[in-house]
């Protein structure tokens, strides 16, 4: 059986193509205003490197943010359901998920069964999400890829005051103007956003094993500092962006 | 609308600054000032015995303390007043202990009150202070004293900083924000988040989808009075409700509240019938600096000149 899981996230839209539990293909194209047309882009382009047709595909599942835009999905799914399903079939020991994009950071509890039985989102302030890094990231003049390699480099640790990100943003200009280096200023971005994602993590709780997924994850600074907070390892998946996709994918299955 | 100029900075709101035509300070007996630095602007103000003599309203710089001077020599030029002349000079505001010669701080909780009080009347029981980087919500009685206050620090929905930033976004002189977002025939639904940084996001895909920036704009006032409102909610609003600080300027936003709380907020003119007849512009962000000041007058009469 061949199933499709469309990710419609507010950065990037995912598809990933499931053939018998395996992944036989995989898309990613950029979000822009219409998320149906991008969604069938990134459909078509998942099926074009699985070597598929349209016609080959029992169900098509959609979830994310734009999942109701999907009109040629069979059926969707909210995006807890779907985090919970991709990463038990990926890491079947992970108890609890955090799933931090551009827009929004989500903390899940699941079951071995790939249920979630509790969940906290912070979906209203920018300061938890990948937006913040961003434009941080912009401000500084660095890509959003260096600032793992800069947060490694720091020496000292500092404290921001603001959470906000326009008041954050000011903050940093003056750091940059009293001659705090690039590093340290890094890591106190990267530690500010952990404590927002540590906060909702406590929402729910956390036990063994721990999982990040989202695009926030690939920053291995992130990682590090989510660690240090919660004193515990944290497993990044090999492809953080595509665990809702697969988990849409394999709903589709049952 | 005007013309676009090329490399205008729309969120550059106007200076401002007065004088009493008619008054000599050399004439007073005691003679204060308040300078209020916040983090957008700094004030200055100086008052001879109670009565304003004048003020000054500014951008602030990167260093508290050079914007304290400059508001100073703003506000008293062609005045002859030095520091030497004034009695008391009293600092408040985010940047208040940075006042170089500056004789006292007190927080601008307690000035904002106070001048509140003296500029819309012994009536007012309820500031909302909307400033340049936080919201404050505080309490007075009759002699315009805190009771109790509320402020949101946290996050830029609600303050000057957040319309600085929509202002660059529209490309629309910010003190004009207000009046176009209120020239819609209909009122749109209010933009989804408060969030300064998803809401830059939300105008945009709503001005590609064919919005126009009246009804952005519109929108995106409606989502800041909300914020302000849930803020509000917290203390309960008494009459008389009187607005200061930059954003009591937007008449966008603050329509879109009254109409939200159902009371009436005090109408932008001052108590003292003297300066309504001197045609002294009511300058909604001098508050903290005319409350400093009259407690500069306080604190002298207490110890002698």
């Amino acid at each position: 059986m061949i199933t499709v899981g469309i990710d419609c996230g507010t950065r990037n839209i995912k598809a990933i193509v499931l053939q018998d539990g395996r992944i036989a293909g995989t898309s990613i194209v950029p979000a822009g205003f219409d998320t149906r047309a991008d969604a069938r882009r990134a459909f078509d382009e998942a099926l074009l490197r699985a070597g598929m047709k349209r016609a080959d595909v029992t169900r098509i599942i959609a979830t994310g943010a734009g999942r109701k835009a999907v009109d040629f999905a069979s059926d969707d799914i909210a995006i807890e359901s779907a985090d919970a399903k991709g990463i038990v079939c990926l890491l079947p020991g992970v108890r609890t998920v955090i799933d931090v994009g551009a827009e929004e950071g989500r903390a899940l509890r699941v079951t071995a069964d790939g249920i979630y039985t509790d969940c906290a989102v912070n979906e209203r302030c920018a300061a938890g999400a990948g937006t913040f890094m961003e434009t941080m990231a912009r401000a500084l003049e660095i890509g959003f890829d260096e600032m793992s390699d800069l947060y490694f480099q720091s020496t000292k640790e500092i404290t921001m005051s603001a959470q906000c990100v326009v008041f954050a943003e000011s903050e940093m200009v003056s750091l940059i103007h009293s001659r705090t280096p690039k590093p340290d200023i890094v890591r106190a971005i990267i530690n500010a956003i952990a404590d927002r994602v540590v906060s909702i993590m406590k929402m729910v709780g956390f036990e063994n094993d721990v999982a990040a997924i989202g695009g926030v994850s690939l920053n291995k600074g992130f990682k590090d500092a989510v660690e240090r907070r919660i004193k515990m390892a944290i497993i990044v998946p090999p492809e953080p962006l595509f665990v809702s996709a697969l988990g849409a994918a394999y709903s589709g299955v049952e | 609308m005007g013309e676009e100029r090329e490399g205008e900075e729309f969120w550059k709101w106007p200076e401002s600054r007065w004088k009493h035509p008619g008054m000599d300070w050399r004439k007073g007996d005691i003679i204060t000032s308040g300078i209020d630095v916040g983090s957008v602007s700094t004030q200055c103000v100086i008052m001879v015995d109670g009565e304003l003599y004048c003020y000054g309203n500014m951008r602030t710089g990167s260093e508290s303390a050079h914007s304290a001077i400059k508001a100073f020599t703003y506000a008293t030029e062609g005045t002859g007043i030095t520091v030497k002349d004034i009695h008391m000079i009293v600092g408040t505001g985010y940047g208040r202990v940075n006042v170089p010669f500056g004789n006292r701080a007190i927080t601008e909780i307690a000035c904002h009150g106070r001048g509140a009080h003296w500029m819309y009347g012994p009536t007012v029981r309820t500031v909302l202070d909307m400033g340049g980087q936080d919201c404050k919500a505080i309490k007075i009685d009759d002699k315009g004293k805190v009771i109790a206050f509320l402020m949101n620090d946290k996050c830029a929905a609600g303050t000057g900083r957040g319309i600085e930033v929509i202002a660059e976004l529209m490309r629309v002189p910010i003190q004009d924000i207000g009046d176009i977002s209120l020239s819609v025939e209909a009122e749109p639904p209010s933009l989804n988040y408060t969030c300064v940084v998803f809401a830059k996001s939300e105008a945009t895909r709503l001005l590609r989808s064919g919005w126009s920036k009246e009804k952005v704009l519109a929108a995106y006032c409606a989502a800041m009075a909300h914020r302000v409102f849930d803020l509000l909610e917290k203390v309960t609003v008494d009459r008389d409700f009187a607005i200061t600080g930059g954003i009591a300027k937007n008449k966008g936003i603050v329509k879109r509240l009254t109409n939200k709380l159902g009371i009436e907020a005090c109408e932008q003119q001052w108590y003292n019938t003297t300066y309504r007849d001197l045609e002294a512009p009511f300058d909604t962000q001098i508050a903290g600096a005319i409350g400093a000041a009259l407690f500069g007058k306080s604190l002298v009469e207490k110890r002698g000149k």
